[in-house]
């Protein structure tokens, strides 16, 4: 990932920490049914773990939010978009969306316009691993894992060892 | 055309025009079939678009009629939440005597954002987007829909997208094209995909009067036997009989073109046994392909039409962007 830990402008907490007090948060709010739908890369692998933390029958989808971006006028579409997937009836489902990081609020509002294209849900709640603040979008999320205060020339990203351990690091803001 | 010289690339590399699978990068063509991946499941969903190309003005020009290649790329417009404007151009201004460029002009005036451009002469949709950047219109986009006898880009990435699906790994591939080479953009433009994404094995079959002079140049081997030339395929792309571009009797009769090189269940036996069998459409049945092997278990021909949506929405939504 080209990613390092704890450069001069932010103090990162461990992701498994992290993830275990977002699973804590969340287990007393999700309703027993909820879908878990992951935004790619970062909120699918947390939505795979979380829906064995979270007790429930928790049904996994994953949304990329490529086709949905505001910036695609400026910035033309991303490489490397993939197929969004939800396995389950999103007409009348209570989704939580789940992310890494959350910052402007950008991709969140793209998600939630994704969805809606996928049928009308029940309700749809927002868990993200890392709060950063920054929000240029009314909205905030339901359940969060830790808050972190990080420089705006820094990108949080997390990554996935191949063990499947999750680690947060930075990259410089507008890296691919 | 590589490098600098090459108008469909811009400074930075990215795709801004497709008029052409000739020289384009191997790293292009992978770029456009992934990101049509993701495309290919927006046509099963409730609602079938996303909101890419909303606002913007695409405009069909066709010169040369083709109900299908326009519809499809109308829908993937469509699809992208553009704004489709269809013109028949053989019965309106061209007609009435404006050339090619003044109707170009006209359209940028009225805001255009995209020409889709199918046209009988190879390199009209090449002279629209030199024209485009010489009159400082760089934000405006071509795509080439099939001009002439030279190249149908998008129709030989669906292929390439068709064939990458069910195969895999072109550097394994043995890949047949049968028939009407010498009038087939759609072969023209499949055969640079393939040899440009590494394909060891690509032979083209057809009598000698459907064969372009000099076609081994293009890297394929030339085999007039259908026996010989299907042996031990993975891929069987069947091209149609062009009989309204015939001039002259390059053929004895249809029925004695079936007798040779129409795809019978028994021609396609001598192909690998999970080999997949292919056509642009339309198809004629009886000419160029046996029905029992149109409508069987090996033909991906329908597969084809729909992955072909999924393309042309990757390709406009990527030169939209640049």
């Amino acid at each position: 990932m080209g990613a390092h830990a704890d450069p001069p402008g932010v103090n990162l907490p461990d992701a498994e920490a992290a993830l275990a007090a977002l699973a804590e948060r969340m287990r007393a709010g999700v309703a027993h049914d909820a879908a878990f739908v992951g935004i790619y890369s970062g909120g699918a692998w947390l939505a795979e773990r979380l829906a064995s933390l979270v007790p429930g029958n928790h049904a996994v989808g994953y949304i990329d939010v490529s086709f949905y971006r505001d910036d695609y006028a400026k910035k033309g579409l991303k490489a490397g978009a993939r197929r969004s997937e939800l396995p389950f009836d999103v007409a009348g489902a209570s989704i939580v969306l789940i992310d890494d990081v959350l910052y402007t609020g950008r991709s969140t509002r793209a998600a939630i316009n994704e969805l809606f294209d996928y049928g009308r849900p029940a309700a749809i709640e927002l868990a993200v691993l890392v709060d950063r603040g920054g929000r240029e979008l009314p909205i905030e999320p339901t359940y969060t894992g830790v808050r972190v205060a990080c420089a705006r020339a820094l990108s949080i990203v997390l990554s996935r060892a191949a063990d499947g351990a999750l680690a947060l690091g930075v990259e410089p803001a507008g890296a691919p | 055309m590589s490098g600098g010289t090459n108008p469909q690339l811009g400074a930075d590399g990215r795709l801004v025009h497709l008029l052409t699978l000739e020289g384009l990068p191997a790293a292009t063509i992978v770029s456009i079939l992934d990101t049509a991946e993701p495309f290919a499941s927006i046509g099963e969903r409730d609602v079938k678009k996303v909101p890419l190309l909303r606002g913007k003005a695409v405009f069909n020009l066709f010169f040369e009629n083709s109900t299908r290649t326009r519809t499809t790329f109308e829908i993937a417009a469509k699809r992208l939440s553009a704004d489709v404007i269809n013109l028949n151009i053989g019965a309106s201004s061209t007609s009435k005597g404006e050339t090619l460029l003044d109707t170009i002009d006209n359209l940028v005036a009225m805001n255009a954002d995209m020409f889709i451009v199918r046209h009988a002469q190879s390199g009209a949709p090449h002279l629209i987007a030199s024209h485009l950047a010489a009159t400082g219109k760089p934000h405006v986009h071509v795509v080439n829909a099939g001009d002439g006898r030279h190249g149908h880009p998008t129709q030989g990435l669906l292929d390439l997208y068709t064939i990458r699906h069910y195969k895999h790994d072109f550097r394994a591939l043995s890949v047949a094209i049968v028939g009407d080479v010498l009038h087939s953009r759609v072969a023209r433009s499949l055969i640079h995909g393939l040899t440009t994404l590494g394909t060891p094995d690509v032979r083209v079959i057809g009598p000698q009067t459907l064969m372009p002079a000099r076609v081994e140049a293009l890297g394929v081997s030339v085999h007039h036997d259908m026996r010989e030339g299907l042996a031990g395929c993975d891929v069987v792309v069947m091209l149609r009989l062009q009989s309204e571009r015939m001039k002259g009797a390059l053929l004895p009769s249809s029925g004695e073109y079936f007798k040779h090189y129409g795809l019978t269940p028994e021609k396609l036996a001598l192909a690998k046994h999970d080999a997949i069998v292919m056509h642009p459409g339309p198809m004629n049945r009886g000419v160029e392909i046996d029905s029992a092997v149109a409508d069987g278990a090996r033909s991906v021909i329908l597969p084809q039409v729909t992955f072909g949506i999924a393309v042309r929405m990757a390709v406009m939504s990527m030169i939209a962007g640049a």
